[in-house]
């Protein structure tokens, strides 16, 4: 077995595994030890491929390059790390009464399933496929927002299923529109003018029309699960009435990668078009999104719709940052990707033991985190002052190097940047402020929190911030070559 | 284009075609449950009767497994599903009151001419017998996405998402003769997987809210959350109680 498939089907056979051990105690092991195959399954693949070059398999369904094999990398990690904060928390919640055995099993399997599409989607050199993982990414965790069965429960995966399932049969439409293009220049009758290999090395000719049209189709649906507003009306409630776990993979990893999908897309589009269309429709929604989410944010009573809306508010500024282009930009996106999901995915967690000790999800209610369990508290606050963008922090250094490709290429464009920081920054401490110092409700008392994974990922964040190390930054160097066709350093 | 010098199965994947579409404003207009579930069993076998005329037509046999991946998934299994889940949660004869009937079926209209205008370029490069339907399949899909705006039922929103989806399927049988099989067998198990889970959901809903009607969903939403704060009544919190 090579390593590509071993990486696919660990979490795939563990899902199936857990379909039927997942409600026991051991459960919440083998979610743990399948996520350990798949990370060190990904890591020895991706230094292969960085020693090596990109990979095609023999098939020609699947495509290992620079650009997907870092995310790769990166969603088996924070997929791991997420498993190892997921086992004790479920097992509170089932003790608490929140969840049944049936239901944690169904957690368990879906968790699993989850991974396996999302590194299926982030792998496959079929569009087709591509589009396939994604939806399946979707029906996998749709259930899982509704795991608490509260009628929010239920109106979010509600919302969060139609929504996406209609936005993305957009971009299914715009599939159709690529392939069509492809026939059209390389002729019909072949099974392999959908592969993302052979579309790109004939996209120069492919029909700029028919392409602009796929792209704005595209655009649509794979936004619509980036949450690129005004696309994102599921985002925050889907991440905030799921459990807590699930929230940390869809904001720190599900997003990533419809925003690779699009990124992949637009590749193929700015080829055939020789324009900056596609460009500048990411940098408009992109844009749009971060600002508006960043107003969003001082109107939220919920601490995980809070942080939702602070996703929402990144995921604008990396599709603004690849529709800008450029190599300095690039580089830039593709480095927020990483902190970005680090950071999140580490808040996520912290708010999750710090609603745990609370006993609810409302702002007003959170208080004096730091005098009831010190880890908890610092935890929150370090990770909303690395996700606010300040330095020492890698956040900081991806976002000055966004701002600085802003200067060079659009200089008036550094206003709302910069203006958008400053809302989004207020928005986060207004109501971070009260929940980690402020006096404790009486007879709040500290739960049994692992904060481990949270210290890896602000270890990390911290040390990208500090100084990338070189392999890391002659990799991120290899996609922005691939991406945009010129080097960085 | 002078129709009469098609040959006779070209004009026969017209008609059926425009069938498809028909159907499309049948379920648009169509206010009870249970005759909304069957046109959208006939829009299936209009859809695999087109799909097995461009097999035959365009010499594609892969295509004749679309047909028959169609017949078993859209004209048997989802209206079987979505009639057994109707008789069970005992909504068959519900009837809903759509708000300007005509003016929704006039909006179809609109939206037919507008898709006719965005194929224009695609249809200009194609040179498939089936480039006529095209902008038909594009109107099947916004048709589709407007069903579910008008909407308020849970199981007609369903039947548009699925309507949606044959008008993809569609799209990609007349503009490029049907996509890959590995894609198409993957888009039709999501399909599947969609429908048994929009089964489970209508149980959800009727548990959580007794009703299937979507604009009860109103908790989750910015405006309701400050009501909320105003008035101190506050929702359950989702973590605790």
């Amino acid at each position: 077995m090579t390593l590509l498939e071993v990486t696919l089907l660990t979490p795939l056979v563990g899902g199936l595994l857990l379909a039927f051990v997942g409600h026991r105690p051991i459960g919440g092991w083998i979610n743990v030890a399948v996520s350990v195959v798949t990370f060190a399954a990904s890591l020895i693949m991706a230094l292969d491929v960085f020693a090596g070059g990109p990979q095609l398999t023999t098939g020609k369904l699947f495509y290992i390059d620079a650009f997907n094999v870092y995310l790769v990398a990166l969603t088996a990690f924070v997929g791991l790390s997420t498993a190892i904060f997921s086992r004790p928390y479920m097992r509170h919640e089932v003790e608490i009464g929140r969840v049944t055995g049936g239901r944690l099993r169904l957690y368990h399997s879906m968790y699993q399933g989850f991974l396996f599409a999302m590194l299926l989607a982030l792998s496959t050199n079929n569009l087709g496929v591509l589009w396939v993982a994604m939806e399946a990414a979707t029906l996998t965790t749709v259930l899982l927002v509704s795991l608490y069965r509260t009628p929010e429960s239920v109106e979010a995966a509600w919302k969060y299923f139609i929504l996406c399932g209609v936005g993305i049969a957009q971009a299914l439409f715009g599939t159709v529109l690529v392939y069509f293009a492809a026939e059209q220049k390389l002729g019909a009758g072949r099974d392999d003018t959908l592969l993302w290999t052979v579309l790109h090395a004939s996209a120069s000719s492919l029909d700029p029309t028919v392409l602009s049209l796929a792209f704005v189709f595209l655009l649509v649906g794979y936004g619509t699960k980036v949450g690129l507003v005004p696309l994102h009306a599921w985002l925050p409630d889907a991440h905030s009435e799921g459990p807590t776990p699930m929230s940390a993979v869809l904001s720190g990893l599900l997003l990533n990668v419809a925003l690779y999908a699009l990124v992949r897309l637009k590749m193929l589009v700015d080829a055939s078009l020789h324009t900056h269309l596609a460009g500048y429709l990411m940098m408009g929604f992109g844009l749009v999104s971060f600002m508006v989410a960043g107003l969003f944010l001082h109107r939220q009573h919920d601490i995980k719709r809070m942080f939702s809306y602070s996703s929402i508010e990144h995921m604008g500024l990396m599709t603004y940052a690849f529709g800008l282009g450029g190599p300095l930009a690039t580089f830039g996106a593709l480095l927020h990707m990483t902190v970005h999901s680090l950071t999140k995915s580490a808040i996520f967690i912290t708010v999750g033991h710090a609603s745990q000790l609370a006993g609810t999800q409302r702002i007003d209610k959170i208080r004096g985190l730091i005098r009831t369990q010190p880890a908890v508290g610092w935890g929150l606050l370090i990770g909303t002052v690395a996700i606010a963008g300040f330095p020492p922090f890698g956040v900081f250094t991806s976002e000055f190097l966004l701002l600085t490709a802003t200067m060079k290429a659009w200089p008036w464009l550094a206003v709302p940047l910069l203006v958008g920081f400053g809302v989004a920054f207020a928005g986060l401490f207004r109501h971070l402020h009260p929940m980690v110092y402020g006096e404790p409700p009486p007879g709040q008392k500290p739960v049994h929190a692992n904060m481990l994974p949270v210290m890896l990922h602000l270890a990390l964040v911290l040390w990208l911030g500090l100084a990338i190390p070189g392999f890391l930054a002659r990799w991120f160097e290899q996609a922005t070559l691939l991406i945009s066709g010129a080097s960085p350093l | 284009m002078d129709f009469a010098q098609l040959s006779l199965y070209n004009q026969a994947i017209i008609v059926f075609a425009a069938l498809v579409l028909f159907t499309s404003f049948i379920m648009l207009a169509q206010a009870r449950m249970l005759p909304l579930i069957f046109a959208f069993a006939w829009q299936g076998v209009l859809l695999a009767i087109v799909t097995a005329l461009v097999a035959f037509v365009s010499d594609h046999p892969h295509l004749y497994i679309s047909a028959a991946l169609t017949v078993a998934l859209k004209v048997f299994l989802i209206p079987w599903l979505l009639y057994r889940l109707a008789v069970r949660l005992n909504i068959h004869y519900d009837a809903e009151a759509l708000r300007h009937p005509s003016l929704l079926l006039l909006a179809g209209a609109g939206l037919v001419i507008f898709s006719y205008y965005v194929a224009l370029p695609i249809v200009q490069l194609s040179g498939l017998a089936t480039r006529n339907t095209i902008a038909v399949s594009i109107a099947v899909v916004l048709i589709g996405m407007l069903l579910m705006i008008a909407r308020k039922k849970a199981v007609a929103q369903v039947i548009g998402f699925m309507s949606i989806e044959n008008g993809l399927f569609f799209s990609a049988v007349v503009s490029t003769y049907g996509m890959p099989l590995i894609v198409e067998l993957g888009v039709a198990f999501d399909v599947l997987v969609a429908a048994i889970l929009f089964g489970v959901f209508f149980f959800h809903m009727r548990e959580s809210f007794d009703t299937l009607d979507v604009d009860r969903l109103t908790r989750l939403s910015e405006v309701h959350e400050a009501l909320l704060v105003h008035e101190e009544t506050g929702k359950q919190p989702p973590d605790g109680t």
